[in-house]
């Protein structure tokens, strides 16, 4: 499960070190490889522009960082791809987002389908004030109809993929929001995966957990994304660094530059990419 | 440039904490003596026969309330029946889906007036629409005006212990693509569930020592009314017009009416209190 994994010492690169992925705009050609197509995406909240113009390829079962400075609209690129900012009536998403081909913003994609196939976790915990077993239930019994022997089937598995059974095994009943905050993370994430979503969006997955709890999501990341093409917006580079294959550097709004990990960190050809990176700024 | 003196400071401080102290202390001093004089007095007249039976003659001191603490049991719980789904409801509108909409602000200034409306007004309201227009007085009728006073109220608590949710929780909810309704009622519900339980409380204990909206409404009678259909007794207007009547049998009676609506409304009070404390934990 955890092969792969490389030492969380080692400060910069190490993901890229291990493989080689090709460069993202192979997907961009022809869309092969690619999960999802961001194609002049802009948004706004009432009258302020948060984003403009972007335009990015998320490759199939590979991790997406997003890294940029704070209020430079990670979370809000992301936050596009499920429509989940359709909550607040004063924001607004223009711009193709193709998921498998389908604009994901046009009016007759059913958000409810969107949402079962693009899973979200946010940066804090957000347990539902019911049991651990009901918090991952809660998404099976939306979706699908199933028995009840299927639902704890699927109930076991999701928090097995979330590296959580071993701990939460004889607590099914008690209160999600009973656990720690790592274990609470990872039981969204487990609630996210049960239903079997195509991506996963993170929004900075581990800004509120201790480092320990951290370095088990990232080696759940890690582990998920030969089933899923996850998304990962993260202020921390060096946690970039370690779990992503691809990352776009933000800035004000646009995607300043975006390559494979390797060739972001170790040779930006932006100059601002440059300039964050090695922390000159952000 | 002079100091100012210490001497001087330290007397306005002493002086302005007494203030301070016996203005609370004479608060919680008339508290104190309504619930003194309405226990000693209320206390005499309280048996088991106050409870079981049908009020007796003007001039005997036998018989008892039990007609109109039935009346106002059903009345209450029938305005609360009415009164806090819908003001639970649009709590949940104002909280959920209108927010800071031109609809939802409308309809928030208007909670507040009707939140401010005296009781007396409510009841003369529902006299006019209901009692007349069924030509009769009847429970129905207290109940309807109970449920009104409620109302406003159920929707302002509804509504600001929901907007304690947080904004996280709704949106995990709907990312896992659960539709509104359901994150609403499955997740939001229950997140705020002893908020709400405590508004509902609170609003059931306002509206229980209420006796101007029952006054042109369910008036009051001396016979058991097992529905709601006529004139229905009730402890507040009993104790009002037990008061009034001069007979010192009868306002003994009403002391201990007014003993048993205080402690119904002070349990519902504490049991809300608890509800609340059962939270924080």
């Amino acid at each position: 499960m955890m092969e792969g994994t490389l030492p969380r010492e080692t400060v910069l690169i190490p993901r890229a070190q291990v493989k080689e992925p090709g460069p993202p705009m192979d997907a961009h050609q022809g869309g092969r490889g690619a999960k999802l197509s961001v194609r002049g995406l802009t948004f706004f909240y009432g009258r302020n522009q948060a984003l403009f113009d972007n335009t990015i390829d998320i490759p199939e079962n590979r991790v997406t960082a997003i890294i940029g400075p704070s209020g430079c609209g990670k979370s809000t690129h992301i936050r596009a791809y499920n429509r989940i900012f359709e909550l607040y009536r004063d924001q607004r998403a223009e711009g193709e987002i193709l998921l498998d081909g389908q604009n994901v913003l046009s009016p007759e994609t059913d958000v409810l389908d969107l949402r079962r196939r693009v899973g979200m976790i946010f940066q804090r915990p957000t347990p539902f004030p019911m049991t651990v077993f009901e918090n991952v239930a809660y998404g099976l019994r939306l979706h699908y109809s199933m028995s009840r022997g299927e639902v704890a089937a699927r109930v076991e598995k999701a928090l097995r993929d979330a590296a959580l059974w071993s701990e939460v095994e004889g607590k099914l009943d008690n209160p999600g929001n009973a656990l720690s905050g790592g274990q609470q993370q990872r039981l969204c994430i487990a609630r996210a995966i049960a239903i079997e979503p195509e991506l996963l969006l993170m929004d900075e997955p581990s800004s509120a957990i201790d480092p320990v709890a951290t370095a088990k999501i990232e080696d759940l990341i890690e582990s998920l994304k030969r089933r899923y093409t996850i998304v990962i917006v993260t202020h921390n580079m060096q946690q970039a660094a370690r779990v992503s294959d691809y990352t776009a550097f933000f800035y004000q709004g646009r995607i300043v530059e975006y390559g494979t990990t390797k060739q972001i960190f170790t040779n930006p050809v932006q100059k601002q990419t440059e300039d964050y990176i090695t922390g000159r700024f952000g | 440039m002079q100091p100012r003196s210490i001497a001087r400071r330290r007397a306005v401080n002493a002086v302005i904490s007494a203030i301070s102290g016996l203005a609370a202390l004479f608060g919680i001093f008339m508290m104190g003596w309504i619930l003194y004089e309405v226990i000693m007095r209320g206390a005499r007249a309280i048996n088991w026969a106050f409870f079981t039976q049908l009020p007796g003659p003007p001039v005997s001191s036998g018989g008892g309330l039990a007609n109109a603490m039935l009346g106002t049991l059903m009345m209450t719980a029938l305005g609360a029946a009415i009164g806090i789904p819908i003001g639970l409801f649009a709590g949940v509108y104002l909280a959920e889906f209108g927010r800071n909409g031109r609809w939802a602000t409308a309809i928030r200034f208007v909670g507040n007036l009707l939140m401010g409306t005296p009781s007396i007004i409510t009841g003369v309201f529902v006299y006019t629409v209901v009692v007349v227009t069924a030509g009769s007085f009847s429970g129905y009728a207290g109940a309807i005006a109970l449920a009104i006073i409620m109302l406003p109220l159920m929707a302002r608590t509804s509504e600001d212990i929901l907007a304690l949710v947080p904004n996280e929780l709704r949106e995990s909810a709907l990312a896992l693509g659960a539709p509104r309704w359901r994150a609403t009622l499955q997740v939001i519900f229950r997140a705020a569930r002893n908020g709400l339980l405590t508004g509902a409380l609170l609003a059931i204990a306002r509206v229980s020592g209420e006796t101007a909206p029952l006054l042109f409404t369910s008036l009051n009678s001396r016979l058991w009314s097992f529905t709601l259909a006529g004139p229905t007794p009730s402890l507040t207007v009993t104790t009002y017009t037990y008061a009034m009547s001069g007979y010192a049998t009868l306002e003994n009676k009403a002391w201990a009416a007014s003993l048993v609506i205080i402690l119904a409304v002070l349990s519902l009070t504490v049991t809300a209190r608890f509800v609340l404390q059962e939270r924080k934990r």
